[in-house]
């Protein structure tokens, strides 16, 4: 556990999407172990480690809202982009009353957790890398509240408020319960970046806790 | 083009609403929106966002470097053909394209940041022509917005009005005026809370320092051009910001975020307009390296 870390997050709402329901978005009921990961990220990540989730401490009940609001269908098309570059004269942009589209969100409100991990070096790492380096730099951003860019839960409006939890022992707000989530989204594949490739685990929260660790993942 | 901003920010927004619907909600028949368990008015923060756009893009004018990407109502004239044969070729030779310049996707992501404050600002998706030819990706803007929450709970308020024009003939037959609706909210004071990430801004869009202060410009300025009929009174009250001395960050957002203190006075029961609050900054909670300035 020398590389180990906990963190605790907390914020007022979050959306962490269901793949299945991604068009009107609906929240898996807690965290996945990707948006942790990224939460991590944000704040420290460097080419020479790979962040990995342990268990997810769930301190507040899990309540939802939902939130309906106008979007933007399309995207910025690259080669459209191009074409202006190489000297074409056309609009470049988006209409929003054309391309308007509603979508409504079910959210996670009052959120808040404890992310247990550690970090692995692998070998973009560079010859002068170590753990302790590594270690002492994340030790300092969470204690002086320092960021990369500021994480957030699931989409960027849900701002993260982070701090390292220095406590032995974790709370939660299931003591005593056993609580089948199905499945939920482990993380991304990106071992092969032609062939991204999702993968998910049976997600069980025990006495509120989810624990990641040796789980089995279904691609 | 001034330098890129090298240090993180936070800013707090407060801007109050008199008799209007600062953003109504399309699930609830364009009521105000509220948080049915609490009762605290909402406001998203695409809607901010949209009113910053808009400040920019009537300041600016389109003005080179200052274009604003996702516009209110005008069409627009989109076709990956069109693009095709200004690049003369076509679905199969794009892939040749992407070989002989690797850098394809770099020189997209740069030209539409150079040229669009608001994907310079607040990022965009950006997509390719044709499945994993092009890769531009998600490009994430530095600055980075929560929603806004009334600083006590609002009640929205149905008044009902009548208009004497018919719209339709038949219509005019029977009645000679129409009712409508309008929801508006008394008083309602908001609070925003924002990010400013110096590392997205000098490793990914370019953001700089001139940008920076047009973007102040036009938070304090954005209801000044966006007057209307379902507004009412909508002003910017306060925009306190927060300058760390390092790009990563002297603290925590939040505790900067809870030095800023908004209650209203221990005699006002329903609170009607600005002088109703006080708004107190406990300069104590903040480390030393933080600069703090009000700009309003």
């Amino acid at each position: 556990m020398s590389h180990g870390v906990r963190v605790r997050v907390w914020g007022d709402r979050a959306l962490f999407s269901r793949p299945e329901m991604k068009v009107e978005r609906c929240s898996y009921d807690v965290i996945t172990p990707s948006a942790a990961r990224g939460i991590l990220e944000a704040i420290y990540w460097h080419p020479g480690l790979r962040w990995v989730i342990d268990k997810i401490y769930v301190r507040k009940p899990i309540q939802f809202t939902s939130i309906r609001r106008n979007e933007v269908k399309s995207k910025v098309q690259a080669g459209n982009v191009l074409s202006v570059i190489n000297g074409a004269n056309k609009p470049l942009y988006l209409s929003t009353k054309e391309e308007i589209v509603q979508r409504a969100a079910i959210l996670l409100q009052d959120v808040e957790y404890v992310i247990e991990a550690h970090f692995d070096m692998i070998d973009q790492a560079n010859q002068t890398d170590n753990c302790g380096k590594f270690k002492d730099i994340i030790m300092r951003r969470l204690r002086r509240g320092q960021c990369y860019h500021m994480p957030y839960f699931g989409c960027r409006e849900f701002p993260v408020n982070f701090e390292l939890f220095e406590e032995e022992a974790v709370e939660t707000a299931y003591p005593d319960t056993v609580k089948d989530l199905g499945y939920m989204l482990y993380d991304f594949d990106y071992s092969n970046p032609e062939d991204i490739t999702p993968m998910f685990f049976r997600a069980v929260m025990e006495n509120g806790v989810l624990d990641v660790r040796d789980c089995e993942v279904v691609r | 083009m001034s330098e890129v901003i090298k240090n993180r920010y936070e800013f707090v927004i407060l801007f109050d609403v008199e008799n209007g619907n600062p953003n109504g909600d399309p699930d609830a028949g364009n009521l105000p929106r509220i948080d049915p368990e609490s009762g605290y008015g909402i406001v998203t923060d695409v809607c901010i966002k949209r009113k910053i756009r808009n400040y920019v893009e009537a300041v600016k004018e389109d003005e080179e470097g200052y274009k604003i990407y996702i516009k209110e109502d005008v069409p627009l004239n989109r076709s990956d053909n069109t693009a095709y044969e200004y690049l003369q070729t076509n679905e199969k030779e794009i892939k040749d394209l992407k070989k002989k310049d690797p850098d394809v996707d770099r020189k997209i992501r740069n030209f539409m940041c150079g040229n669009f404050f608001d994907i310079r600002t607040f990022g965009a998706v950006m997509t390719t022509f044709v499945k994993a030819a092009l890769n531009c990706g998600q490009v994430r803007g530095p600055v980075q917005l929560g929603f806004a929450r009334s600083i006590d709970p609002v009640v929205s308020q149905e008044v009902t009005i009548t208009r004497v024009a018919i719209t339709t003939e038949k219509d005019a037959e029977n009645k000679s005026t129409e009712m409508g609706r309008k929801n508006i909210i008394p008083y309602a004071l908001y609070r925003m809370e924002g990010y400013i990430s110096a590392n997205l801004a000098r490793k990914v869009t370019g953001f700089t320092e001139d940008d920076l202060e047009l973007l102040w410009e036009a938070i304090i300025n954005m209801f000044e051009i966006d007057h209307s009929a379902a507004r009412g009174k909508m002003a910017v009250r306060e925009l306190v910001v927060f300058k760390h001395s390092k790009e990563f960050g002297d603290c925590p957002a939040y505790k900067l975020f809870d030095a800023v203190e908004v209650k209203k006075h221990e005699d006002v029961i329903y609170p009607r307009k600005y002088q109703d609050y006080q708004v107190e900054i406990h300069s104590d909670m903040i480390p030393e390296t933080v600069e703090i300035s009000r700009k309003i």
